[in-house]
């Protein structure tokens, strides 16, 4: 099944910082994966921990989140904050057998095209070595929920 | 939600896109998507054609949501918001899919760069349908201005917007204006006379209605955002009067303490402890250094309060520092540069071989106000130099310590060459560089007057300066061992003197006052422009400006051009009166806060407050910043972050993964 495996990673970009840096990569034409899907936020701390296992429900591979380095935050500590959710998130995500490298946090600065082109690769290397996620098998199937019968995503209010 | 019409367009940006992604598969595919009432793709969407494509499709389909894919947001996002608001529609009801910079010019596989592309739009198409029409928030413009840092820019950037009419705040942390200019002797290629040009510069600072001129003060704080700032400055005691003391520096003369002058003669000289850094300093009040004062040290002495002709005396030992709060509109960083500490070099001796020296000790030595009076000598204060050795990118363009070109070391290390040759007319002068660079209006024409003012010329990197002789002639000597490239060879040239051109870096606390005013610094410390080809002087706070060296290596000229680049943009801002703010803000719905406190802790801007009485949390609007994180950690879920909700973000994620979507999801 992991022949010609290609990942989906989602990658949570912040506005000023990791999303210019995406842009300044594709400027200068750096070549990299073309697996990271980028959606914008206002700052890392915006990033929800619902965000991510949403994305990962719903057929990601691996999730990114970038931000600006510690002290860099245009808004003075968004991303202090978004690391603090990281850290919580990913001991959850373990605890429902979610690899470690399938969810990273990840820091680049506007001017660090490069530093977000390789830490793209480098993630979509490690990840597509783990194979598919296959949420509802690895996660709910291994605690005994039932995947059948379930309501598609509802967001009412 | 189900009715809305979203029309799609796919850019080939000539082909830029087209290349790459299959435009028309993804226009096609786009057009099939639910919600979508029409998809094309074009040429150049930006053109104003493309954006008549889109307008008179409003017009005519009545499309209530528009999705470009084209370039990054941060490039055309404000185009097409322009094209749905002529067409009558809110432009916030726009969204765009960034596959140039994230798709196209990232890969060239095309297969994965049109399902990427058709993934981005998805997303596009699956959020837009979620926005809400927002209004920009009108925000005041308050009309004074505060630039920080007293050099040649920040001079500019204050002479510039108080001569329209305006109210500056310059604050320096040196007792005077003037910065590393004041301090040189030359400038290159016109070799103007520094102070000359300089000075009435300054003086037109020290004297103009509109500036308010604080010397000897640092900004502590920064709160506000465009329009409305507060900066918290601290101005130091002076322990003068500046009331009452006229500048006629008598309390100077008298004061008995000398000490090593480390600040503006980089420690080629003295001053008194009463001081002033240079004769022309603007404004002319003095500054007891309190450190190594006779009086704060032992109790007494007071020669200069005994010796003060004025009435009242000016000297006040009592004076404290005052805290002042300054409201202004916007800031202009103009905050400068430091040179690279040579010692970091250690086989280049300085510090330890007593005739090498740094170009800014040069620079003193030169300058006929000077500690030597314009007189080039040795160490040891009176032997000219015979031999001079000037050695170029001294911490730059070199892994070790600085990647970057310095940019202006060539040339003033050829103006330090030209200055050997006029006031010794026999001294040898070797300029050691890797490479020649001088572009610059007359300065290239500087270099050839060089040459054929018999400079020698070698290319190579210096590997080592030393006072270890091999052979006779270097006897006493310092020998600079180079690589001369050109003829292939390692050479060692004794001479006389060693002048060192270090690079300029930024300001060790660059960091900090990055942070002080929310704006970014890169790693080198230099802060960081919002564009660095289209926009420089602007930051990505919206409301702060760089100008000068602090935002990278610059010359005078250079220097000079982004401080009235950065006064033009505050005039701007001024003349307009109201700037539009973009609407992302976070609001809390009161009826459904719990109280539970949690975001309070969570705003970096301090604009949540809560009510006691009511017991729920508020967003005060205007000190919002937009960014989310109380958003993120609202564990009721009830608060909104304007045109970043969750349900936009979810259904982007749903969007994005519209091709690997599992069969059922649970919710």
């Amino acid at each position: 099944m992991s022949e010609n495996f290609e990942p989906v990673i989602v990658g949570f970009l912040c506005n000023w910082c990791s999303y210019r840096a995406a842009d300044l990569a594709g400027t200068a034409r750096l070549k990299y994966a073309p697996n990271m899907r980028p959606i914008r936020v206002m700052c890392s701390g915006r990033v929800d921990p619902q965000f991510v296992l949403k994305a990962l429900r719903n057929g990601a591979d691996g999730v990114m989140i970038a931000g600006c380095h510690p002290g860099e935050c245009h808004y003075v500590s968004g991303n202090i904050k978004a690391l603090r959710r990281f850290v919580l998130l990913k001991k959850m995500l373990r605890q429902l057998g979610v690899e470690e490298e399938r969810v990273q946090l990840v820091w680049a600065s506007a001017s660090e095209g490069i530093i977000l082109a390789e830490k793209v690769d480098k993630m979509t290397a490690e990840v597509r070595a783990l194979g598919p996620l296959n949420w509802n098998k690895t996660v709910l199937g291994g605690n005994g929920h039932p995947v059948v019968k379930a309501e598609p995503v509802a967001e009412e209010v | 939600m189900n009715e809305e019409k979203v029309g799609v367009y796919v850019c080939h940006c000539g082909t830029n896109i087209a290349k790459v992604v299959d435009v028309v598969d993804v226009a096609t595919w786009a057009g099939e998507q639910p919600n979508v009432e029409v998809a094309r793709e074009y040429k150049f969407m930006c053109s104003s054609l493309g954006q008549e494509l889109i307008e008179q499709d409003i017009k005519e389909k009545g499309l209530t949501r528009v999705v470009v894919a084209s370039c990054s947001p941060h490039m055309h996002e404000k185009t097409f918001r322009g094209a749905c608001e002529r067409a009558g529609l809110n432009p916030f009801l726009f969204e765009m899919a960034n596959i140039r910079e994230h798709d196209s010019w990232i890969t060239d596989d095309k297969v994965a760069a049109t399902q990427k592309a058709k993934s981005l739009t998805n997303a596009a198409i699956a959020r837009v349908v979620h926005h809400q029409p927002l209004e920009p928030i009108p925000v005041e413009i308050n009309p004074n201005t505060l630039i920080v840092g007293g050099g040649i820019a920040g001079i500019t950037a204050a002479l510039e917007l108080a001569d329209a009419g305006n109210h500056v705040y310059l604050v320096e942390r040196e007792p005077s204006i003037g910065g590393h200019m004041a301090q040189l002797d030359k400038t290159f290629p016109t070799l103007d006379c520094s102070a000359c040009i300089l000075t009435p510069k300054m003086v037109d600072v020290g004297q103009h209605a509109n500036i308010t001129l604080l010397t000897w003060s640092e900004v502590e704080e920064l709160d506000g955002y465009l329009g409305n700032f507060t900066a918290t400055v601290r101005k130091k005691a002076r322990y003068v009067n500046e009331e009452v003391c006229t500048g006629c520096g008598i309390c100077i003369e008298k004061c008995p303490a000398k000490v090593l002058d480390e600040v503006f003669e980089v420690g080629m000289g003295t001053r008194k402890v009463i001081y002033r850094p240079f004769p022309q300093a603007v404004p002319k009040y003095p500054v007891i250094d309190k450190e190594n004062c006779i009086y704060f040290l032992r109790g007494k002495c007071k020669a200069c309060e005994l010796f003060c002709p004025t009435e009242p005396n000016s000297i006040d030992f009592t004076q404290k520092d005052e805290i002042l709060k300054l409201q202004v509109g916007n800031i202009i960083l103009a905050t400068g540069y430091d040179l690279f500490d040579v010692k970091r070099i250690p086989q280049y001796g300085y510090g330890r071989l007593k005739n090498v020296f740094t170009s800014l000790e040069f620079e003193r030595m030169v300058n006929a106000s000077g500690p030597t009076d314009g007189k080039i000598v040795l160490r040891d204060g009176k032997t000219p130099p015979a031999s001079v050795a000037i050695v170029h990118c001294v911490g730059s363009r070199d892994e070790n310590y600085h990647k970057y070109c310095s940019k202006i070391c060539c040339m003033y290390s050829l103006k330090f060459a030209h200055l050997v040759h006029e006031r010794i007319p026999d001294a040898e002068v070797y300029n050691c560089y890797i490479d020649m660079r001088t572009p610059g209006k007359g300065y290239e024409e500087f270099y050839h007057r060089l040459l054929e003012e018999g400079t020698n010329f070698i290319r190579g990197k210096v590997a080592e300066i030393t006072d270890a002789p091999r052979i006779p002639a270097e006897e006493g000597k310092l020998v600079v061992q180079v690589e001369d490239t050109l003829i292939g060879r390692q050479r060692r040239v004794p001479v006389d003197m060693v002048i060192l051109s270090p690079a300029m870096e930024a300001k060790p606390d660059s960091k900090e006052v990055s942070q002080l005013f929310k704006m970014g610094c890169d790693f080198d410390g230099f802060f960081t422009e919002r564009h660095p080809k289209l926009d420089p002087v602007a930051t990505m706070t919206e409301g702060i400006y760089i100008a000068g060296a602090c935002q990278g290596p610059k010359d005078v000229p250079e220097s000079v051009v982004q401080g009235a680049a950065a006064a033009a943009r505050v005039a701007g801002l001024i003349n307009r009166g109201t700037v539009m703010m973009e609407p992302v803000r976070a609001n809390i719905d009161q009826d459904k806060c719990s109280g539970c406190r949690i975001c309070n802790n969570m705003c970096p801007y301090n604009a949540i407050v809560f009510h006691e009485d009511r017991h729920v949390s508020e967003v005060i609007t205007a000190l919002c910043q937009g960014c989310g994180t109380c958003v993120a950690a609202c564990p009721s879920g009830i608060i909104t972050g304007a045109h970043f909700t969750n349900d936009q973000v979810f259904s982007e994620i749903e969007g994005i993964l519209w091709d690997v979507r599992p069969e059922k999801v649970l919710a």
